[in-house]
């Protein structure tokens, strides 16, 4: 996508992009395997396949829902709120402020992808605030990403002259040498606020609790259960699991982006009624298996 | 244009991916195997970027004598590693496996058994017992930490029986709504993307 974007920046894009269509019908055309089996599809995959079209039906009518003028709350989420807070703070003490993804996600996640929603909008106020933003990787595409996103933030802002590449790095694809490096920058750079926001591993404590011990405000956030744990009882704010998937339409007060967050309650309640359901059905007939899928 | 091509992009690449993943097609195979040749192909080109960065930020720092020593391990374990194995390939009792195993290996488990430490200190700051909440949780903490170990039994046999149970019905039923709320939190993330609601990645937009 960002190759792509790169493309269609330079002047004979049509052309490029042509090439690069071309190139991938070819390259899947080679790698088809002549007299395999045509078969279409994976039978097992079919409850998915029939989850996913009626969640994609309920999305689509939360959408409209909201499109159609009608109006829903959105609870409060602390963590959020204070994040303006987490960078004014930073500003105020003319400190910096650290953004991490954390070392278990790449870019494909939908993690990470949540977390640079959340970047986004950090991005956008240390860009005002004048507030330098620090974003230590393991992974080079999220580095790439990330620099994008920034720059996007510090134009939004009106100052894209604060925009900083060099702050966005990428360190080690070794999870400790990654955990020991954010730790030395965290020891150094002594940042007011550090977002750890991502999908975490072993790591997650062993950056929290360095980051508790010099007193900066921390908001963390990840998909991970385990790591969840480590980080309510060392961070002054967690977002947990879901709530890290709603942030960026929380804090941007996008309509359409919050209507997809209405659209996962109603899927929870239509999994709750179906498990409901279920565990009648089993206690009536334990010879039956269609509720397993 | 500036942002409807990389929106096409986007939606184009998400449903083919979703589409494939219910196909056993061979041109759907041969559609995400070449996808993820591609993905490799980005990869290598962008950790040549971020080697770069990484080499040009160190050298900056050098020159303006900012944490000049940890910059220069770094910097030399960056260009140590790749020397020791085109001098001395990766093989059994090779230079490169030496430093592996008796400087990166031990440093790693360093860092990693800073978190036995680092466990002790966020449990004692997690299980102050200020409201009753916080005192349901040190109990079953503490009921959890004893029934683990070898000793539990001694004391009591229930002790494994309740950690167990509070394992397998409590805590599985809390960690499985929030695994539930994590699915749909990601499936919409993914849609939002697809379908273009979400455009962060997108510059000038």
């Amino acid at each position: 996508m960002l190759t792509l974007f790169v493309f269609t920046k330079l002047r004979y894009r049509r052309l490029l992009i042509q090439i690069i269509l071309f190139g991938l019908v070819f390259d899947v055309a080679l790698a088809v395997e002549p007299n395999s089996d045509p078969g279409w599809l994976k039978y097992e995959t079919i409850p998915t396949l029939l989850f996913s079209i009626i969640s994609l039906i309920i999305v689509l009518y939360a959408i409209w829902w909201v499109k159609s003028g009608r109006k829903f709350n959105i609870r409060e989420i602390p963590g959020l709120r204070a994040v303006e807070e987490a960078v004014g703070r930073a500003t105020e003490m003319g400190s910096s402020l650290l953004y991490t993804p954390g070392y278990g996600g790449d870019i494909q996640r939908p993690t990470t992808i949540a977390s640079m929603n959340i970047l986004s909008t950090v991005a956008e106020k240390t860009a005002e605030y004048d507030c330098r933003l620090i974003y230590p990787t393991h992974d080079p595409v999220i580095m790439a990403v990330a620099q994008e996103v920034v720059r996007e933030g510090c134009i939004k802002a009106g100052h894209p002259d604060r925009y900083r590449p060099d702050d966005i790095f990428y360190i080690s694809s070794s999870q400790f040498g990654y955990a020991a490096a954010v730790d030395g920058i965290i020891s150094r750079e002594k940042p007011a606020s550090i977002f750890l926001l991502g999908t975490f591993e072993a790591e997650s404590l062993i950056l929290a609790e360095t980051g508790n011990s010099i007193g900066a405000i921390q908001i963390a956030g990840t998909d991970s259960t385990i790591q969840l744990a480590f980080f309510i009882v060392a961070c002054d704010y967690t977002l947990i699991g879901e709530e890290l998937f709603a942030a960026s339409g929380y804090l941007s007060r996008n309509k359409e982006i919050l209507s997809s967050v209405k659209a996962q309650d109603i899927i929870k309640i239509v999994i709750a009624v179906f498990v409901i359901l279920a565990t009648i059905w089993a206690t009536l007939d334990p010879s039956s298996t269609w509720w397993r899928f | 244009m500036k942002t409807k091509i990389p929106l096409a992009v986007c939606l184009i690449s998400g449903v083919i991916m979703f589409v494939q993943y219910f196909l056993s097609h061979p041109v759907a195979i041969s559609i995400y195997s070449s996808i993820l040749d591609w993905w490799q192909i980005i990869f290598a080109f962008t950790l040549f970027i971020g080697v770069a960065g990484f080499i040009k930020i160190n050298l900056q720092s050098i020159s303006r004598k900012k944490d000049r020593p940890y910059r220069l391990i770094a910097l030399s374990g960056l260009i140590l590693m790749p020397v020791l194995a085109l001098i001395g390939g990766t093989e059994f009792g090779s230079p490169f496996l030496w430093a592996f195993e008796n400087m990166l290996a031990p440093l790693q488990a360093t860092v990693f058994s800073l978190l036995a430490f680092f466990v002790a200190s966020a449990s004692y700051r997690g299980f102050h017992a200020r409201s009753i909440p916080a005192a349901i949780l040190l109990v079953t903490a503490v009921i959890v930490l004893i029934g683990r170990v070898p000793i539990a039994e001694m004391i009591s046999e229930s002790f494994p029986k309740i950690t167990f149970w509070v394992q397998n019905y409590p805590s599985m039923a809390a960690r499985r709504a929030i695994l539930i709320g994590i699915g749909l939190g990601s499936m919409t993330t993914a849609l939002r993307v697809i379908l273009g609601i979400e455009r962060t990645y997108l510059s000038g937009e």
